[in-house]
């Protein structure tokens, strides 16, 4: 793992957590949209925050698909999960939200979820019999 | 009744949303590590390599396939109910999924990081 592709992970929770945000908050500002309201849907995109969301969703799945590009799923998914304690710790900071007891269970369980895989190693060694695809050099393992 | 159409919900968008990760996961090792890909060859070659994967394509419709179930899950069940219990299911059914079908070698650490993961996402929402 080079420092790259660690920016690349942060990428991803950071990109998915900011752009589902921006989202949110575009679409409650343009109140309900039925899903039989089609226009309204197209027109949700005019809207600067979702537009910007979409943008960062779109940045988001970039990183995403370049990380499955040299690491397991089994180790993106559970490394780039932080996102879920980012949020809730961002909403205690700025917008000084309550954080029960149980959630702050939950988010010591997913820091050292993320802890446990991100210390392993991020790929499969490729066996050079299975593979038909020219397959590019895989990077150290570290474990 | 609505709670076993919104748990029909979940087991649709779980199912959906990790076939479409095994898909996704399965064509970019194909078409492999994008950054030297970038480096060596350009970004038109990488779009070019990803444009010629089938299976990306049907990871892309298994994701629709999953984003649509969340939003009919939602009109049926809480929003409360749905998003976590779906997403802490996707964890642990991604790491048995990928096991069984990329052959990834899902160690201890990483069975331990699944349901960690997912535990923490189930009570998040709590």
């Amino acid at each position: 793992m080079t420092f790259r592709k660690y920016l690349v992970l942060a990428g991803i929770t950071v990109f998915s957590t900011l752009g589902d945000s921006l989202l949110a908050r575009g679409m409650k500002q343009l109140g309900g949209i039925s899903l039989h309201d089609v226009s309204g849907l197209l027109l949700a995109i005019l809207n600067p925050w979702v537009t910007v969301g979409i943008l960062l969703l779109l940045a988001f799945f970039a990183s995403y698909m370049s990380a499955l590009s040299w690491a397991d799923l089994t180790y993106v998914l559970p490394a780039t999960s932080i996102g879920y304690v980012l949020v809730a710790l961002i909403a205690k900071i700025s917008f000084h939200e309550e954080i029960s007891p149980t959630r702050w269970v939950g988010i010591a369980l997913i820091a050292a979820g993320v802890g446990f895989v991100a210390a392993g190693p991020s790929v499969t060694p490729v066996r050079p019999s299975e593979e038909a695809a020219p397959a590019l050099p895989v990077e150290e393992v570290k474990s | 009744m609505n709670d076993l159409y919104a748990w029909a919900a979940i087991g649709l968008i779980t199912l959906a949303a990790t076939t479409g990760d095994v898909l996704l996961a399965y064509s970019m090792k194909r078409v492999g590590d994008v950054g030297e890909l970038w480096k060596n060859h350009g970004l038109l070659a990488v779009a070019g390599r990803i444009l010629r994967t089938p299976t990306f394509f049907l990871g892309l419709v298994a994701m629709g396939v999953a984003f649509y179930s969340l939003l009919f899950g939602l009109s049926w069940g809480n929003l409360s109910l749905v998003v976590p219990a779906s997403a802490s299911l996707t964890f642990v059914a991604n790491a048995v999924a990928a096991r069984i079908f990329l052959h990834e070698r899902v160690g201890r650490r990483r069975w331990l990081a699944a349901f960690l993961v997912a535990a923490g996402v189930a009570l998040m929402a709590a």
